[in-house]
């Protein structure tokens, strides 16, 4: 019966994918756990301290000596706290709103991750009681979407409604203008990025993820052929995440806590798990998109070759040890440089970084035209030579203009010679 | 006070350099100090002491203010005069002393009851500043609990006590010093 053999085709896909779902989400969840502990080890180890290190298999509760275990418990042990806390929701705020925000931004931030892949593929399960059909697994939940990076785009801007609705369902000054800050920053920095990855998806002439990363195997990563793509999307990448120097929505010192001010409990650990996601994510696209996603030279193997159990490890370690030193960049990038000011997060988003971007874009526009121009005379290594000299002569050259006409204002103390000092003094 | 103010002296804003305005060195730079101190914090050089573990380093115990010791003499009696000006120096009001003639034919009182509240103090040191005879110091150390506030009123004994545990670590500060109070 055909009805059965769809059905059957259906379970095929429906068994493996709900499978990656389930190591996908709890590794996220688990990896975001132990990020946050990362993140204080290593802002204790770059302040010259040692950080949390007690909390691991309490044994003494047995009678035995406790195991710290360099910390490893302290993530159960925050999980735990926020999970006993009161579940306290302050009586001015608009109740529906308000705990339907943290939902929107932790749904948005995982919904991204249906289409990103967390390696390359593994060898067909079916020996193993898995039905896979005989066929290579994808590691990516959703596999061959073609829309792609579209999706990510638009899960990545669904994200900003939860913090606008947290800022606005708190009903409170401090939130409201973290999520202010938040929903024009985020918007200012989406065109940047955006412009960040048409260069890529021109060069790869994909928007989807894999093909996006194969691209990358056959030619040079992204970042060496397009390094003004990669600064405008990294530094757009830390805005969108809202890490520090582009932490504004939630700067400590001047808003409380931004749009999370109101928050307490397990609602205030959603918006926070949905942060380290955005990082995470991020992380991710940095590595998709610019770094070669699996690939290394000489270790990784071919993209379209048979794909065997070595090397379908090799990739999954090549590609997490990418993602990982990534997130290490961003921890130590957050103690390296002080927060900006508003005025000028806005100045660098649309003085800078878009003309930069809009100079990436033409700068690929042109190489593609003229590599379809030349065919097949352009499918050696002297060509790729000269695109890498060609894109970084472009890169140093638009930093530097950029640069010289500086439009970012670092002095707005009031002048001297104010028009309205004398019209004051005149009445 | 408006901007065109004669009092107000205008200083003109450092200009950035290229390096500055083109960010990205003085960004390497940044990361660049950021990457030294995890290193160095890697290789085991942070400054943090696991207190519970690890007894914390005292710079200088000569001068650290922890808890009070009443000082002996060479014969062993206590150093109190019994003049009361540690207890009138005192800004929280937690010494108290009974004073009553002295045994000794060189000095005229001694301290039947000598008592310090180590809750109530606040470790200012001006009782040990005040103290003519060099009797009343203050030790370095500084780990003092109790499980109730009788505990933490310290007697006479209990003051001489501390001086028996700390002496040999911590000489009398009028010699160590070199002072000439004995």
């Amino acid at each position: 019966m055909p009805a059965h053999g769809v059905c059957r085709r259906q379970t095929q896909k429906m068994i493996p994918a709900l499978i990656k779902i389930g190591i996908l989400i709890g590794g996220l969840m688990t990896a975001a756990a132990y990020f946050v502990l990362l993140e204080r080890r290593m802002a204790a180890w770059i302040q010259d301290r040692i950080g949390p290190n007690r909390v691991g298999v309490p044994l003494s509760l047995f009678g035995f000596k406790d195991l710290a275990l360099w910390g490893f418990g302290q993530p159960a042990a925050d999980g735990l706290k926020f999970i006993f806390k009161e579940e306290y929701t302050p009586a001015h705020v608009d109740k529906r709103l308000y705990v339907i925000a943290p939902i929107v931004i932790l749904a948005a931030a995982l919904a991204i991750f249906a289409v990103i892949p967390f390696g390359s593929m593994l060898p067909p399960l079916d020996d193993f009681g898995i039905p896979t059909g005989g066929d290579p697994v994808q590691l990516v939940v959703a596999p061959g979407v073609d829309v792609g990076m579209i999706f990510v785009f638009a899960l990545s801007s669904i994200a900003v409604y939860g913090v606008i609705l947290g800022g606005w369902a708190s009903n409170n000054k401090y939130s409201f203008l973290g999520g202010l800050r938040s929903s024009a920053q985020l918007i200012a920095y989406e065109l940047p990025m955006g412009l960040g990855i048409l260069g890529v998806v021109l060069a790869a002439g994909s928007l989807n993820l894999e093909k996006i990363m194969q691209a990358q195997v056959n030619g040079p990563w992204f970042a060496i052929a397009q390094p003004l793509g990669f600064l405008v999307f990294v530094i757009a990448a830390f805005a969108e995440a809202a890490r520090l120097p582009f932490d504004l929505p939630e700067a400590e010192q001047e808003l409380i806590g931004g749009y999370h001010t109101e928050y307490a409990g397990m609602k205030l650990l959603l918006f926070l798990v949905a942060e380290f996601l955005h990082m995470i994510t991020a992380s991710f696209l940095i590595v998709i998109l610019f770094l070669g996603g699996w690939h290394f030279p000489w270790i990784t193997g071919p993209a379209d070759a048979e794909i065997g159990w070595l090397t379908a490890i090799i990739r999954l370690i090549v590609f997490n040890t990418k993602i990982f030193l990534v997130i290490v960049f961003f921890m130590m990038v957050r103690w390296s440089w002080p927060r900006f000011r508003y005025d000028q997060l806005m100045s660098l988003a649309w003085k800078i970084m878009l003309p930069l971007g809009l100079v990436n874009f033409v700068a690929v526009a042109v190489m593609q035209e003229a590599r379809h121009a030349l065919g097949s005379k352009a499918e050696n290594l002297g060509w790729t030579l000269m695109v890498i000299v060609f894109s970084w002569g472009i890169c140093i050259a638009a930093w530097v203009v950029a640069a010289w006409f500086n439009p970012l204002i670092t002095d707005n103390r009031p002048r001297r010679m104010l028009a309205t000092a004398e019209v004051d003094s005149q009445i | 006070m408006k901007p065109d103010d004669s009092s107000i002296t205008w200083i003109p804003e450092p200009q950035l350099g290229m390096t500055g305005k083109m960010f990205l060195p003085l960004f390497v730079q940044g990361l660049t100090t950021t990457f030294k101190h995890l290193k160095k914090s890697l290789g085991g050089g942070t400054v943090t002491t696991s207190y519970p573990d690890q007894e914390p380093a005292i710079a200088a115990p000569l001068i650290y203010r922890g808890v009070h010791r009443l000082n002996k003499d060479h014969e062993g009696r206590v150093k109190c005069v019994a003049c009361f000006l540690c207890a009138t120096a005192c800004p929280a009001h937690c010494i108290d002393i009974i004073a009553a003639e002295s045994p000794w034919p060189d000095r005229e009182k001694y301290p039947e009851s000598f008592a310090i509240d180590e809750l109530r103090c606040i470790y200012c040191g001006m009782c040990e500043e005040a103290c003519p005879v060099d009797a009343v110091e203050l030790t370095s150390l500084y780990n003092l609990t109790g499980r109730s506030r009788e505990e933490m009123i310290f007697d006479k004994e209990k003051l001489l006590s501390v001086f028996d545990a700390t002496k040999d670590k911590e000489p009398m500060k009028s010699e160590a010093f070199g002072g000439t109070v004995t």
